[in-house]
């Protein structure tokens, strides 16, 4: 058991670090220190995209003659993590090239992927992934967006809901409804469409912890050509399983403070019977804290282990949103709550620790929810991993448009 | 990235689970657990013997196999799924390792072998009563060589043939030998929550002693070798935890109630998805502890401490909700869930409980920052 490269990764490595070295400096001297969430900033992004993509370094384990870079999944693992310490991680592309893109692959015709692909790849053209509704959200199957049928073409009307980047994408997957007289998976198609279209509209949803990143799409009469669609009609399901198995191994890290930022707010910080840090209630809750974040950085390192001995990891990975989720709401909140009177505050310029704790406990609900809720994904552990029995259907055989849809 | 067990320990690992298949089925744990007359299995014992996994970690010198510590862990693992009832623990990863760590050429001879031939069962003695002891309770005292006192209650004391006994001598306090077949020992078997394993009250009244490592490190010394004993513990707690998890699936899946499996039912689902997380949480921090050990890491008291934290919160968690799936059946004595709440309740108090490892692990973090 070690932690080291073997020889071949380490060759790897040790070029990545100098074409990183190199290029990353010139990244920087060009684009300077740019803000999130400005148009310079997504040019820095595509621009970055670009040249790892003229170096073989987008979409590694692609093949060379798509625009990838024809290597393994360790060798992308090892990229991103050398990536990650030069500071430079872009996250527009994480969608489109982990879930739409392999899901235009695997169904589109070929003059579709000749156009999409390599486009993608360069970061010419960023995608986004159309599932969720108002009135399907675990249950993604239950959406009634609309797609009927009119000539060789199909008119769609329908909202979608929390597209991350909706309003910066060029293109997207948009699972629709063309058959509501059948039992819902079986009603589904889907298709590729141009978000730029004026049919399209997205609006931004200003959520709880007061930002705006995600959006609501709505479609009215937007116009798509037959040829747009991936997949046969009515197959939309299985094409969306495609979509979904893409998602890309989660090797990175968890944002928002950790349990060393906790231990030093504790250091600083009185409590009602000396320093916090020397409070016995809390040091148990660190010491939790520790032990599930160390396991969830080691269950990582097993994965890597699996992909560096050419074996497909196990299901393991699939326990880290559950304890990330969980566990930065449960820091964040006893942080909070050892600020005292204080921890109401919230502006960075008052609060405590820049109210990083604030941010994060105003975060963690709906991080516990996004791709997956904890009861959606113990469900997937409960019958993916462990092979348990699905639920009770009741909606299996019923036609779509006779189902119980409440409000 | 080699963050797993290889290829020739997983080898090893199947070989120990058909071994104890074949030699510890649940009959073997039941024989011991419903005799009082019994403390351990000595037919098993005597097998694992010529198994060689006594003396796995014993250099081929003193008649051992001379494997890594990886491989030792692979053995746990497996004991502990098996909830073997033999004093392995306290003989190789206490008596074994700490003679190995701190024994003088003369005591590791004298000890390795008969350890690694399956002659000779160890114990670590530390404890005196409720609560956690330290300097200032330390009640046994050696003079001249002589030791004097009570320990309670010491894991597998009563078929032991050797302990390192925790006492002071001349006010500081030291760690050692004692020969408990030996004059001035008097030894009771106890009763306890898991009778497949022994724990006696044992009674010193000048036996010989002979201290090992330095005179007034006793507490540092016996950190040490816990420190070793939490990790290979670590691996039979998850060996447990993931045997509860196959059981209360096994049995979810053939339950039937209004009408169905109650596998299906998301009450059941979430709670063993819950022990799935918390099982590979372990197996994770035991892995690392495995590293830290077998390498002799500067970092093996923290990684020590999260293996142990990780999997004493696994079987605990496992083994209580194993019983809650089977219902009724699983409060019986006739199904087997019992042997293993039982066994983690035993393997979670043997070297300390978890909020004494969560309070070495925060210390620890404390002096690594402040560094």
């Amino acid at each position: 058991m070690d932690f080291n490269d073997s020889p071949e990764e380490a060759a790897y490595r040790e070029k990545a670090r100098a074409w990183l070295a190199e290029n990353a400096a010139a990244h920087r001297a060009k684009w300077g220190d740019v803000k999130p969430n400005t148009p310079e900033h997504m040019a820095a992004g595509k621009d970055w995209q670009a040249t790892k993509a003229a170096a073989g370094y987008a979409c590694i384990t692609w093949p060379a003659a798509i625009g990838g870079g024809g290597g393994t999944p360790i060798q992308s693992v090892i990229f991103g993590q050398e990536e990650g310490k030069a500071g430079l991680g872009y996250g527009y592309f994480t969608i489109g090239l982990g879930m739409c893109v392999p899901t235009v692959m695997a169904f589109a015709n070929d003059e579709t992927k000749k156009r999409f692909v390599s486009p993608a790849v360069k970061g010419e053209e960023i995608w986004c992934q159309l599932f969720s509704e108002p009135a399907g959200g675990s249950d993604v199957a239950a959406l009634r967006t609309r797609a009927v049928k009119d000539g060789d073409e199909w008119v769609i009307n329908g909202q979608k809901v929390w597209t991350t980047g909706a309003h910066y994408c060029d293109y997207g997957i948009l699972l629709t409804r063309t058959d509501p007289d059948v039992p819902k998976h079986k009603g589904l198609t889907m298709f590729w469409i141009d978000m730029k279209d004026p049919a399209v509209e997205c609006r931004p949803i200003h959520q709880m912890s007061g930002g705006r990143e995600f959006n609501e799409v709505y479609f009215t009469d937007l116009r798509v050509k037959d040829s747009q669609r991936l997949g046969e009609v009515g197959q939309g399901w299985q094409v969306a399983l495609v979509t979904l198995m893409n998602e890309r191994l989660a090797v990175g890290g968890s944002s928002g403070p950790n349990y060393r930022d906790v231990m030093k707010l504790a250091r600083e910080l009185a409590g009602p019977a000396g320093p916090s840090i020397k409070d016995q209630s809390f040091r148990e809750k660190l010491a939790d804290w520790y032990v599930q974040s160390e396991g969830l950085k080691f269950t990582r390192f097993r994965t890597m282990t699996a992909l560096s001995r050419g074996q497909t990891p196990g299901p393991e990975s699939s326990i880290g949103k559950i304890i990330s989720a969980n566990q930065m709401q449960d820091m964040a909140n006893n942080a909070v709550e050892m600020e005292d009177q204080y921890g109401i505050l919230s502006d960075p310029e008052t609060a405590a620790a820049e109210g990083a704790f604030q941010q994060s406990l105003m975060w963690a609900p709906g991080l516990r929810i996004a791709g997956g809720t904890d009861e959606i994904l113990k469900n997937i552990i409960a019958e993916r991993v462990l092979g348990l029995p699905g639920d009770v259907r009741v909606d299996k055989d019923v036609p779509f448009k006779d189902m119980p849809t409440g409000r | 990235m080699d963050f797993d067990y290889s290829d020739d320990q997983k080898f090893l690992k199947d070989e120990a689970r058909k071994f104890l298949a074949a030699h510890c089925d649940v009959g073997v744990v039941r024989g011991v657990l419903d005799d009082a007359g019994r403390s351990y299995d000595a037919a098993l014992w005597k097998g694992v013997a010529e198994q060689g996994w006594l003396g796995a970690c014993i250099p081929e010198q003193y008649n051992g196999l001379g494997l890594g510590r990886v491989e030792l862990c692979a053995i746990a693992e497996e004991l502990g799924r098996a909830v073997a009832p033999i004093p392995f623990a306290s003989t190789v990863y206490c008596l074994a390792e700490g003679i190995l760590a701190f024994g003088s050429e003369a005591q590791k001879a004298a000890v390795l072998p008969r350890i690694a031939a399956g002659d000779l069962i160890g114990a670590l003695a530390t404890s005196e009563g409720p609560g956690v002891v330290g300097p200032a309770t330390l009640q046994c005292r050696v003079e001249g060589g002589k030791l004097t006192g009570t320990k309670i209650p010491v894991t597998d004391g009563d078929v032991a043939g050797m302990a390192l006994v925790l006492a002071s001598e001349g006010g500081r306090p030291g760690l050692f030998l004692v020969d408990l077949t030996g004059a001035g020992v008097k030894r009771e078997t106890l009763k306890s929550l898991d009778p497949t394993r022994g724990v006696a009250k044992i009674v010193f009244d000048g036996a010989a002693a002979e201290r090992i490592g330095e005179a007034g490190a006793g507490f540092d010394i016996v950190q040490a070798i816990l420190d070793r004993a939490a990790v290979l513990l670590a691996f039979e707690q998850l060996g447990g935890a993931d045997r509860c998890l196959e059981m209360a699936k096994d049995y979810a899946l053939g339950r039937y109630a209004f009408g169905r499996v109650i596998a299906g039912y998301q009450a059941i689902k979430h709670k063993l998805a819950d022990m799935y997380v918390k099982n590979e949480v372990a197996r994770s921090n035991a892995y690392y502890g495995a590293w830290a050990l077998n390498d002799d890491a500067p970092e093996l008291p923290i990684a020590a401490s999260a293996a142990r934290i990780a999997a004493s919160e696994a079987f605990w968690f496992a083994s209580k909700e194993n019983i809650q799936v089977h219902g009724g059946m699983g409060f019986t004595w006739d199904v087997d869930c019992h042997l293993y709440y039982r066994r983690s309740r035993q393997l979670s108090l043997v070297a300390g409980a978890p909020r004494v490892w969560k309070e070495r692990l925060v210390s620890q973090l404390e002096q690594k920052n402040a560094a």
